[in-house]
């Protein structure tokens, strides 16, 4: 990224940053958790950052003008010692979420490719269409859509979370992770202090991964119809039932067809119930427990956009909710094939032309390296 | 501490103090060593640490965890302490190892009776108990089932390969895991086991009591002939594997698919049939002679010369053998676990 981007991004986060510093989540135990942050154009990490309190978190943002912030989800008596001397203590449970990870058919409406030996940009491409080149970098700029199917997947975790492992709702947070989905956090669980491969169990769980035929009642020898699960059951029964047998007069031919096409075809039904019912998370990120994650309230880079609090999930529109940088307007050369929305109003295409833009929109074009300022 | 009954001490002796227990009966360790009485006891604590070497679990004079007479319990329990007098006194710790591993068997027995017996709240209570101030995880009786926190279920749970073992498989409502009594107990097999023998470590070593020499000696000479248990590093075996050398050292049945698997992933690993075969003794149907056999002609040393290849991961799937992780990397055949692939 030039010079003139990078000090137009730097002064805008900076003008964020102090006006919105009420926006910043102080993470609860502060002094235990590790933090670590990003410059822009600098490939280095600066992580196992220890802070007493927000007055030492302000400071990281004014003294770095960072352009990525992170924290753990995990406590350690020693934050800011490398990894094998932190003593990890306990870690807060944290999901994510992507719209990537979903792949809807929407995607490739508004998906661009920027190719990185010519710099052509095309729309969602294999193969550059300037020099043929498939050293293709690709950026999303998220449509409704994906953020609508993205809240869906949220919306199923959270009755898992609260119904089958028996989390109260005030300790589950739902984050807008500033660019494709959401972070969702579990605060004060019966799970703080389990590792890794418990983690994973949990996930497994989660995402109805590895379910045997006979939990459902179907069983190899003897099938018997009184086994199969009913719409009353907690749990993954009911989900079962609910998406497996529809309604209740139906429960019985089903069962009766599931009987009939065996136990080795039940299979088939499990996998279509992970499918439509398992919440769609990343596995990787749960089961880690050392990893630090965007601190709520400050600025993603990729976006510009905000990593914020969704309090009203049905309602939240990130392209206004998240979008918090000012509206001064500046000259950029833009260069997006495809039509974006913020703060309600519409912008793009742009066939790589000169136009005057607010702050926030050319924020978010450079940040995604489809504008450059003029 | 739990205050427990005179039967209830013959099912769970090791909570019993062994000192406080002789004490209270006004016997001291070395008449055992004379008393022809009490030497009963000691014929009896010998006749339980064979059954146990011997791989079985010791069947008490108990009947459903009752006795008739007075000094049948006393005897139950009198035999237990003593066996671990005399296995310190024999030093070997093979012979902890495998009478720990019986007595948690049976000890796991009397528990799953006692949770499973809906009459009978005290003993539920007990079973209960025992487990929260051994273990630490609290189990409630909810109808016909005992529910525990999910990450109680989890943090014991995690080591078990069965795929019934994962959560998903569980009946999981508001934060609690829903497990039958039999389930209950298995949960905490491997706690009660290293808790038995953690017992055994720590109990100080006696002097040699006199008149018991021979019996010592006798134990001493049955524990040399024991194969070693054989042990090995883990890390550099595929799950199946692990899994399967699991199942045979619990003693329990493994399929003859999944001997074929082990016996041929151990050949592929450059292990010898005579490194193989005691892997198998535990098996409820061991027969040496067989075993030999079989494994010669995996190994293509004896009849045909065709050598066996372990089956790959896609076969093993489909006969339930397979327990994946993360680690398998995809490869296809348990044998190139761990090996890095070349691009
Ligand atoms: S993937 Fe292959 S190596 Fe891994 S557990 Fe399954 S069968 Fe064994
Ligand atoms: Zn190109
Ligand atoms: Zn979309």
């Amino acid at each position: 990224m030039n010079e003139n981007n990078i000090k137009f991004l730097e002064d805008s986060f900076k003008k964020y940053y102090f006006n919105h510093f009420n926006l910043i989540f102080t993470p609860q135990r502060t002094s235990e958790r590790e933090f670590g942050y990003q410059k822009f154009n600098s490939g280095f990490f600066n992580r196992h950052i220890s802070l007493k309190d927000d007055k030492e978190l302000h400071l990281l943002f004014m003294q770095n003008i960072p352009s990525d912030v992170y924290c753990s989800n995990a406590y350690y008596a020693f934050p800011n010692s490398p990894m094998n001397e932190k003593d990890w203590k306990e870690a807060d449970l944290i999901f994510d979420i992507d719209a990537k990870d979903l792949d809807l058919p929407c995607r490739k409406n508004h998906v661009v490719s920027i190719c990185n030996e010519c710099n052509e940009i095309s729309k969602d491409t294999n193969q550059c269409v300037k020099c043929n080149s498939t050293k293709l970098e690709k950026k999303s700029l998220p449509c409704k859509l994906c953020i609508n199917a993205s809240k869906i997947e949220v919306n199923k975790l959270s009755n898992i979370l609260i119904d089958d492992l028996g989390i109260d709702k005030e300790n589950i947070h739902v984050y807008f992770s500033g660019n494709e989905g959401f972070h969702v956090y579990v605060f004060n669980s019966q799970f703080q202090k389990i590792g890794s491969k418990e983690r994973s169990e949990l996930v497994d769980y989660i995402m109805f991964r590895g379910a045997i035929p006979e939990t459902f009642g179907m069983k190899k020898f003897k099938p018997n119809r009184s086994l199969f699960p009913d719409f009353n059951q907690k749990g993954w029964n009911g989900r079962f039932s609910k998406q497996v047998f529809g309604s209740k007069s139906k429960r019985s031919k089903i069962i009766s067809e599931l009987l009939d096409n065996g136990y080795s075809s039940f299979q088939k039904i499990l996998d279509s119930v992970a499918d439509n019912s398992g919440a769609k998370i990343d596995p990787n990120v749960t089961m880690d427990i050392h990893r630090i994650f965007r601190l709520p309230g400050s600025i993603n880079s990729k976006s510009g956009l905000t990593k914020i609090l969704c309090t009203d999930l049905s309602k939240f529109d990130p392209y206004t909710d998240a979008c918090f940088l000012n509206d001064e307007s500046v000259e950029v050369l833009a260069n997006c094939p495809i039509e974006f929305k913020l703060k309600n109003k519409k912008f793009g295409p742009y066939n790589n032309e000169k136009t005057s833009l607010p702050t926030y929109a050319a924020a978010y074009l450079i940040c995604k390296k489809l504008a450059t300022i003029a | 501490m739990l205050v427990l009954g005179q039967d209830e001490k013959a099912k769970y002796p090791f909570l019993a103090d062994a000192g406080e227990y002789l004490k209270d009966k006004g016997f001291s360790l070395v008449q055992f060593g004379s008393d022809p009485v009490l030497k009963l006891s000691v014929e009896k604590a010998l006749h339980r640490i064979k059954v146990a070497a011997a791989g079985e679990v010791y069947k008490s004079d108990l009947i459903d965890g009752q006795a008739s007479k007075d000094y049948v319990l006393e005897r139950e329990v009198f035999s237990f302490l003593l066996a671990i007098v005399l296995i310190k006194l024999t030093g070997m710790s093979t012979l902890i190892k495998r009478f720990a591993l019986a007595e948690a068997r049976r000890a796991e027995n009397y528990l799953e009776k006692d949770l499973g017996n809906a009459s009978n709240k005290s003993k539920i209570d007990l079973a209960t108990r025992i487990i929260y101030d051994l273990f630490n995880i609290e189990i409630v009786k909810e109808n016909d089932f005992f529910v525990i926190p999910v990450s109680d279920y989890l943090i014991h749970s995690v080591t078990f390969h069965e795929r019934e073992w994962k959560l998903i498989n569980r009946h999981v409502e508001n934060g609690k895991v829903f497990l039958t009594p039999d389930k209950t107990v298995r949960l905490i097999r491997k706690e009660l086991g290293n808790y038995i023998s953690s017992k055994i470590i720590n109990a100080p070593k006696p002097s040699m009591i006199p008149g018991l020499e021979n019996i010592v000696n006798e134990l001493i000479s049955l524990s040399k002939k024991l194969t070693p248990t054989y042990t090995i590093t883990t890390g550099e075996y595929p799950p199946c594997i692990k899994h399967a050398i699991d199942v045979l050292e619990k003693g329990e049945n493994l399929p003859h698919s999944g001997r074929f698997m082990l016996a041929t992933f151990l050949l592929s690993r450059g292990q010898t049939v005579q490194q193989i075969a005691p892997l198998f003794k535990n098996a409820p149907d061991y027969n040496p002679r067989v075993t030999l056999y079989q494994l010669n002609h995996l190994a293509g040393t004896s009849g045909s010369t065709t050598k066996y290849a372990c089956p790959s991961c896609e076969k093993l799937k489909t006969q339930d053998l397979c327990f994946i992780t993360k680690e398998c990397d995809n490869i296809i055949n348990p044998s190139q676990f761990g090996k890095k692939r070349k691009q």
